[in-house]
């Protein structure tokens, strides 16, 4: 672990399904400032580790650590109000409500109060949003949607940003379009972003460190550009697949 | 393929001619037995054989003409309306759309004097107007309205919370228990009486509440349902304090600050200097009723407007990202339940005020099936088009208690009061068919930036992007 304290850290959880084992003793972290990938194939894990930071479902045994207090048992509502924001897996924006409710749903936890300069940091970052202010939100196309779950995310003003599979189902371009948006927040607002992403090389290429996961084991760590000239992870993850 | 296209212009009826002869003959054999022989029991106990071709012929047909017509020309018909007329309909249905709301509130206020203006000039004395009016102000203006705040309160629950409560009655059977048995056991006035109701009505939203906070949709439905029953149950075997099936009568009816509607010298008529009819008291139930109604509808704007109305309506899209966002799903559900029961629990003491009489028999499966039915038919989370369907089904099945004309058709024997649940069910799967999401699906935003810019719901689909 690095000198200074950091933001998150996730020490020998391991997560359950019923009796089935989905987490077998994963410690992660994330220091301040940080952009952190977690990279790895279907079902390894990802997004369970994701959701257990989260509080659903919970770590059996281990420790999930926040700015220095153990949120492993709070209800996921409290562990939201820490100021920790995700975009979960398949996006889960509210598909009724308008692209403006959606990001006040976000903004929910200062009842409002900053929505106006944040909403505009949100369109600043994806003016398509700003286009489509008054369009339902399941009426958005994917990656409309995809930026709407990371804006919602955003209005929340957020400590820790968790991403799982922004890239998932979108074209190049919006990937692309999306990963800068996210390096550009990293840089401006020194936002620490815990990214898990099945395209290992976008993730990896904006990443400062990144870990591999398998079976719900962590096998790998470390820079980014230690694990994009890892031979075995180009082997796996990079090799015939770069997108 | 060229003979194909020369028979097309033809075809539509030539098609229409095959299908109504099928219609006919399907009828035929589908009747022949069931309507065409009627069994009846002669003096001596004897079984006889009636023949009723007559019938018969009239089924066979209604079925066959009515199906060469709905082929040869209702479909075309309406196919092409709606293909040359859609965008001036949208144009103008959005504009009739927008002032429905004032209109209908305006003729509401005015209903009962309306109706006592007609009935007076048509029956030409003062008195006729005021006791025919009594039937319109009753069954339908009370017996509507009072179904229309129970569909607004169940709509919290339902329509915006997404939480499918299938044991509503529940409340409503608790706020009228509540006035019943306080007003008689203790005397105490209606008005006080009535935010009790609601507050006993939230207390027990609260109770079912707890234990399915955990529950979604079926399993919810299966508890909320027992829920029902069981409130139901108790009513009925707790005989000490509710004196079961027998009911409560002789419950006090509801007085106009102090002013009793009783034909005594202290009563509203004598007061007024008015001629006595019970009339009065109809009035004032029905804008009483219509005076909560509107409260349940003002609070429902206004709570759709502020946090804990956005976190129901959250609530119903997506628990988890709720959750994820910092909302408290637990008190979210349970200020839903909560809210959605204590307007249950005003209807149900008005209920009872009305009645003078409360029984078991009033809370059955039935009236919740219905309440809900008509949440889902108004289109889920709209106050408009739940309005809408209520009126259609609680007025439409009082006027299908007036089918007494079909007697002149079916003759003396026909009973129409047997086939009113059949016309209703009916007339449900007409509606959600013709508009599956309910007379007004769309959902009216509650936030708007700069100015409205809506995109036609002709580009709209919900759901999944």
């Amino acid at each position: 672990m690095s000198e200074k304290q950091a933001l998150l850290s996730v020490e020998g959880v391991e997560t359950y399904y019923g009796n089935i084992r989905a987490l077998s003793g994963v410690t992660v972290h994330a220091d301040p400032g940080e952009i952190v990938a977690l990279i790895g194939a279907n079902g390894a894990g990802k997004s369970t580790l994701m959701m257990t930071i989260f509080g659903m479902p919970r770590a059996r045994t281990g420790r999930v650590i926040f700015d220095g207090k153990d949120i492993t048992q709070l209800p996921t509502h409290e562990i939201a109000r820490l100021r920790i924001a995700q975009s979960p897996e398949g996006r889960r924006i509210f598909p009724r409500m308008t692209v403006q409710e959606n990001l006040q749903m976000g903004a929910s936890l200062d009842k409002l109060e900053y929505f106006d300069e944040d909403s505009r940091m949100v369109f600043d970052l994806f003016p398509r949003l700003k286009e489509r202010i008054n369009q339902r939100g399941g009426t958005l196309s994917g990656g409309e949607q995809q930026m709407l779950a990371i804006g919602r995310a955003l209005m929340a003003r957020p400590r820790l940003l968790l991403l799982d599979e922004p890239s998932l189902g979108l074209a190049p371009l919006i990937i692309k379009h999306i990963f800068e948006a996210i390096k550009e927040l990293n840089k401006t607002t020194g936002l620490t972003v815990f990214l898990v992403e099945q395209n290992a090389f976008g993730a990896l290429k904006l990443a400062d460190r990144g870990y591999v996961m398998v079976n719900g084991i962590v096998t790998m760590s470390g820079s980014s550009a230690e694990l994009l000239a890892n031979p075995e992870v180009r082997a796996a993850y990079l090799e015939g697949g770069r997108h | 393929m060229a003979d194909i296209q020369k028979i097309e212009p033809d075809s539509v009826f030539v098609k229409a001619v095959k299908e109504g002869l099928l219609a006919g003959a399907l009828a035929f054999g589908l009747f022949f037995l069931i309507v065409g022989f009627r069994t009846d029991q002669n003096i001596r106990n004897e079984l006889v054989l009636n023949q009723r071709w007559g019938l018969l012929a009239i089924f066979v047909l209604v079925a066959g003409i009515g199906r060469f017509l709905l082929t040869a020309y209702i479909t075309p018909w309406s196919e092409a309306r709606s293909k040359n007329k859609r965008a001036a309909v949208e144009k103008e249905q959005s504009a009739f759309r927008k002032s429905f709301p004032k209109i209908g509130l305006g003729l509401l206020l005015i209903y009962p004097f309306l109706v006592i203006l007609i009935l007076w000039a048509y029956n030409g004395s003062i008195m006729g107007g005021l006791q025919g009016s009594l039937k319109y102000v009753d069954n339908f203006g009370i017996q509507i309205l009072i179904y229309v705040m129970l569909a607004w309160g169940l709509n919290i629950v339902v329509g915006l919370a997404g939480l499918l409560d299938l044991g509503y009655v529940a409340f409503y059977a608790v706020g009228a228990y509540s006035y019943a048995l306080l007003s008689t056991h203790f005397g105490l006035s209606f008005w006080l009486l009535l935010p009790m109701a609601g507050i006993f009505a939230a207390l027990w939203g609260i109770m079912l509440g707890f234990p399915v906070l955990r529950l979604r949709g079926d399993y919810l439905a299966i508890v909320t349902l027992a829920f029902g029953e069981i409130i139901r149950l108790v009513l009925i075997n707790w005989t000490v304090v509710t004196k079961g099936t027998f009911g409560i009568s002789g419950i006090a009816k509801a007085t106009l600050f102090g002013i009793p509607f009783t034909p005594g010298p202290t009563g509203f008529a004598a007061l007024l200097g008015l001629p006595n009819s019970g009339v009065y008291y109809k009035i004032f139930l029905y804008y009483l009723i219509l005076l909560l109604a509107l409260l349940t509808a003002w609070v429902t704007i206004r709570l759709r407007r502020m946090p804990i109305g956005r976190a129901w309506e959250a609530l119903r899209e997506d628990e988890i990202a709720c959750r994820s966002l910092g909302i408290n799903t637990t008190t979210t559900k349970l200020t839903a339940f909560a809210t959605g029961a204590m307007f249950g629990g005003f209807a149900g003491s008005f209920f009872a005020a009305r009645q003078g009489f409360v029984s078991p028999e009033s809370f059955v499966f039935l009236e919740s099936a219905i309440i809900l039915a008509i949440v889902v038919l108004g289109g889920m989370g709209s106050l408009v088009g739940i309005a809408i369907a209520a009126a259609v089904m609680i007025g439409g099945t009082e006027l299908l208690r007036e089918l007494e004309f079909l007697k002149r058709i079916f003759g003396p024997d026909f009973t129409p009061e047997l086939y009113r649940m059949l016309l209703f069910g009916l007339a449900m799967i007409v509606v959600m068919v013709w508009k599956p999401r309910g007379f007004v699906g769309n959902r009216e935003p509650s936030a708007f930036l700069h100015k409205r810019k809506m995109v036609s719901s002709e580009f709209t689909k919900e759901g999944h992007g």
